[in-house]
């Protein structure tokens, strides 16, 4: 069974299309949040910090224009996890609102647990991304 | 409804040399798409609130005309090419091109070609960057700020800096020319400015003339229209003038208009707020004054002011601008 | 008489020894206006035949504050006009032979950060009152000053989602069936199942805590291998809720320690535990960055009844207050009793920050929690993937819905149950955020989504009839809003 990434609101959906991902970004406009594009070859579940594409994006009227960066970051790192991320500052709650995934690698390496037997029988349990076998920038070109 | 939602609802496109006789001779209810857009409203508000300004309102009655019958071509199906919309507005100071665009982008939101129909109005400054590597995102967030609407840009041929070969402006009107070719359905750029400095803009920038498909030139105002914009104000603002003070305003007009830096409605709209501050500095000496005092401009207000004192063309009253109204 | 001597007779009949009406010891005072700092009760009560009233309001009054059953001189050692409670409104209820109290209570009545102590004085002995029929605690509208004093939820819900990664949809959880006689190797296999199909979290039971068939330690090492490959499956942050209720408080802190040395991103506790060792736990949970789950087990042997007890919505504010992360708040459309009026009270007393008096929802008060963190509220029992639309209807995005049955019965298997979850949710919130209204269309979109989703098509169609539609106990009378 191939892995699937789920991280995100929409990953258990087919993979969103522009125009349903442009109403998802609607919904957090109307809503008042910033927009922010993040990336990364290092999809780990405690990975927080994905590079962002850019500053986040404040202050905008329309979608097109979220829509215009994700196809810049695509067109730059069509092989990477890319997600859109809304922010509401509101108190409160200051803090992502919505966050879903709109470009995967086509191959999804995923991850294995290490376990490390120590005293006692118990085991540490450690989870590794076989993305990050390979270097940085080489992760995806298979 | 956008247009692009009318085109994926038309059945599959139809072929002009395809089309039978009949079906050529079928009738099309356009005053449909004129109710369901409230259009006329639209133009007819535009004629009532904006004085004078003929040739402006013909060409824009002209476009709504264009885009009316795109979109019923496109609701049929018929191959339509996409309207570039894209337009250069010129004209000299205050003779409505920053009105007449926000108008400009209502129209096109209720004809389905712009989808929020807001107005972002920037200049020079807010696209062009300090140092390297600041041009690019400052122009692409006034961009993607304006995506939905209209992208007013003032005095837009000031991007372009031929004197300073590393001037940043240039980067500014590539990512803008770049914008406007391959999102056309995602905003209008509406540029703005006197209309020789355009030409020449224009002449340097072959690229920007291309994609501009719509050039409006706006006349200045005759002393007739700058009296009744005059009035209009007076009105809104809750004054009127005396039979003298218009006669007064009238003579002001005509010797403002021959000075350095008129500025149309805007020379009006400058030379009122004098008149009112006059008005009150009069009332303020008096112990008690009527309602009708509190309304009314009179003619000393106005013949008071130093263009009515000076002689032409003296240099003083080019000191400045807001010494001078 | 003077004025003078008229006061002295009045305070030597006051002060006389013997037992004088709760009214004349000032316990009822109408014209008081409570003040910013005062706790103000809300009581729901029915007196004996012949009591009247204010009298009734005033007792309750007096027994959750300062008196006693009859007049003591050593009241007059004290600044007794402030630490008496004061009754000041009495509604009849209409149509009822019920009255709504309202009590202030000046805040030096409370000892700080203590839900133990503030339980034992506005419910510790004035239920048993034999001039009641029965008395109900309802609701308290508790200064912010008072708040002040409480930690409150370890992290609350945004430094949960924080923790796990997941925004903008309802969590998913379900609890571990059959809850008990399961061998801890067994156990974990349903976690597993469970969490890899697409459950944010798995549930151990209220009782399942450390008995013969399955002792906690192993129970604790299985499921966590579990979380691990699920995680590992997924690529997501997993939890488990350990149950960490036992007999003492040594024995709690052992197996919580515990459960972090694992990996745990979650424990639970139980309501049974008591106040205090709540509040404990959750300064022990906020030290080691554990989120707590709290399961209100025993809550409706004095909750369900609508004219004796204490209502939910006070738990659920003493909760919030004593420190829990996460708490089962009803699901309207489950099993278990839950009017959708009132049950949306709760949830606004869970995640409120500030709100008015409403008493559609059976808000007695209005209540301003300063930046204490909210509490996840959790919707738990008889409910299914087929009611997904109504539940975010419902509650919304934060909430964790627990589907325990409704993931474990699928015929498809646990996995397939899971994923069957998420589908309709993920399915909905898209919808929901696309501007469709669910509460109609909901079926509807569930129907699309099925047609991709084995998964869901199968829950669908095994739970499509399943509604438990009963009339609930405990429901909001429409009383005048309270204006003070």
């Amino acid at each position: 069974m191939a892995f699937r990434l789920t991280q995100g609101t929409f990953s258990y959906l087919p993979d969103l299309t522009d125009e349903e991902i442009l109403k998802q970004v609607e919904y957090a406009l109307n809503n008042g949040w910033a927009i922010s594009i993040e990336f990364t070859d290092d999809p780990h579940p405690r990975n927080v910090y994905w590079e962002m594409w850019d500053l986040p994006m404040f202050d905008l009227k329309d979608p097109a224009a979220v829509l215009y960066e994700i196809r810049q970051c695509r067109a730059a790192y069509p092989n990477h996890y890319i997600r859109v991320n809304a922010y509401d500052r509101s108190y409160g709650r200051q803090t992502t609102a919505l966050s879903f995934i709109v470009n995967r690698p086509k191959d999804e390496p995923g991850f294995h647990v290490i376990r490390q037997e120590v005293r006692d029988r118990q085991i540490r349990y450690t989870l590794h991304s076989y993305a990050t076998d390979r270097p940085k920038g080489e992760r995806y070109n298979g | 409804m956008t247009v692009q939602q009318d085109a994926q609802n038309a059945e599959d496109s139809l072929r002009v040399e395809a089309l039978p006789n009949d079906k050529l001779a079928e009738a099309v209810d356009l005053q449909a798409i004129v109710r369901e857009t409230q259009i006329t409203e639209v133009l007819d508000q535009l004629d009532r609130d904006l004085v004078g300004l003929a040739p402006v309102k013909t060409k824009i009655r002209e476009i709504a005309a264009l885009l009316l019958v795109d979109r019923v071509r496109r609701r049929l199906g018929l191959t339509t090419p996409p309207p570039s919309l894209h337009m250069s507005l010129t004209g000299n100071p205050g003779t409505g091109k920053t009105t007449v665009a926000m108008r400009m982008a209502e129209m096109l939101h209720r004809l389905g070609y712009v989808r929020k129909g807001h107005l972002v109005a920037v200049t020079r400054d807010d696209l062009v960057g300090q140092y390297i590597g600041h041009t690019a995102p400052k122009t692409k967030e006034v961009l993607k700020r304006a995506m939905g609407g209209v992208l007013f840009i003032d005095e837009a041929y000031y991007l372009y800096r031929p004197e300073n070969e590393r001037d940043y402006g240039q980067e500014a009107i590539e990512i803008l020319l770049q914008v406007m070719e391959n999102n056309r359905d995602d905003l209008v750029v509406v540029l703005a400015g006197y209309k020789d400095k355009m030409d020449r803009f224009f002449q340097s920038n072959p690229g920007m003339r291309s994609r501009i498909a719509h050039h409006i030139d706006f006349p200045d105002y005759t002393l007739d229209e700058l009296f009744e914009i005059a009035k209009r104000m007076l009105g809104e603002q809750g004054y009127r003038f005396s039979p003298a003070a218009e006669n007064a305003f009238r003579r002001y007009l005509e010797r403002r208009m021959q000075m350095p830096h008129f500025a149309n409605a805007r020379s009006v709209r400058n030379a009122l707020d004098r008149a009112r501050l006059r008005q009150a500095n009069r009332l303020y000496g008096l112990s008690t004054c009527t309602i009708a005092d509190l309304l009314t401009i009179e003619a000393e207000d106005i013949l008071a002011s130093r263009v009515m004192q000076e002689p032409l063309g003296s240099a003083d009253a080019d000191r400045s601008r807001m010494s001078v109204e | 008489m003077t004025l003078d001597q008229a006061k002295g007779e009045q305070a030597r009949s006051r002060w006389a020894s013997g037992v004088i009406p709760y009214k004349e010891m000032g316990y009822w005072k109408p014209d008081y206006v409570p003040k910013e700092t005062d706790v103000i009760a809300a009581f729901r009560f029915v007196p004996q035949e012949g009591v009247e009233p204010e009298e009734a309001a005033a007792a309750v009054a007096g027994e959750s504050s300062t008196a006693t059953w009859t007049v003591v001189w050593t009241d007059r050692l004290t600044t007794y006009e402030m630490y008496q409670a004061k009754a000041f409104r009495v509604d009849p209820v209409p149509g009822t032979d019920q009255y709504i109290a309202y009590i202030a209570y000046d805040i030096d009545l409370f000892e700080e950060g203590s839900i133990a102590n503030m339980a034992s004085s506005i419910v510790g002995n004035v239920f048993g009152f034999k001039a009641l029929k029965s008395l109900r605690l309802e609701d308290l509208r508790i200064p912010l000053h008072y708040i002040k004093t409480f930690q409150g939820p370890p992290h609350g819900i945004v430094m949960e989602r924080e923790i796990l990664n997941k925004y903008g949809r309802p969590l998913l959880g379900a609890t571990t069936k059959p809850k008990l006689g399961l061998t801890a190797r067994n156990y974990g296999r349903v976690v597993y199942e469970a969490l890899r199909g697409g459950l944010d979290f798995v549930k151990d039971d209220e009782n399942t805590n450390s008995q013969p068939f399955q002792r906690w330690r192993d129970r604790y090492l299985y499921a966590m291998e579990a979380v691990h490959r699920a995680m590992a499956e997924t690529g997501e942050i997993k939890g488990h809720y350990l149950n960490v209720t036992a007999a003492t408080m040594e024995d709690i802190y052992e197996r919580a320690e515990f459960a972090k040395e694992l990996g745990s991103v979650i424990i639970m506790i139980d309501l049974t535990i008591g106040y205090s060792a709540i509040q404990s736990m959750a300064k022990w949970a906020r030290k080691n960055s554990m989120i707590l789950h709290l399961h209100r087990a025993s809550h409706s042997t004095f909750t369900r009844q609508k004219t004796h007890g204490i209502s939910f919505r006070v738990l659920a504010k003493w909760m919030r207050m004593a420190g829990v992360d996460h708490l089962h708040a009803g699901t309207v459309v489950g099993k278990l009793e839950g009017d959708p009026n009132i049950t949306k009270g709760y949830y606004k007393t869970l995640r409120g920050m500030k709100y008015d008096a409403d008493p559609t929802l059976g808000l007695f008060f209005e209540q301003d929690w300063g930046s204490m963190p909210a509490v996840m509220p959790v919707a738990s029992g008889g409910i299914h993937a087929g009611q997904v639309h109504q539940l975010l209807h419902l509650f919304g995005d934060d909430v964790v819905l627990q589907f325990g049955g409704g993931t474990i019965g699928h015929p498809l298997g646990i996995a397939a149950g899971a994923t069957a979850n998420r589908v309709a949710v993920e399915a909905m919130v898209q919808a929901r955020n696309e501007g469709r209204d669910i509460w109609n269309e909901g079926p509807e979109i569930l129907e699309k989504a099925a047609k991709w989703s084995p998964e869901l098509r199968a829950a669908l169609d095994v739970w499509k009839d399943v509604t438990f539609d009963f009339a609930s106990t405990d429901t909001p009378d429409v009383v005048v809003t309270p204006t003070f």
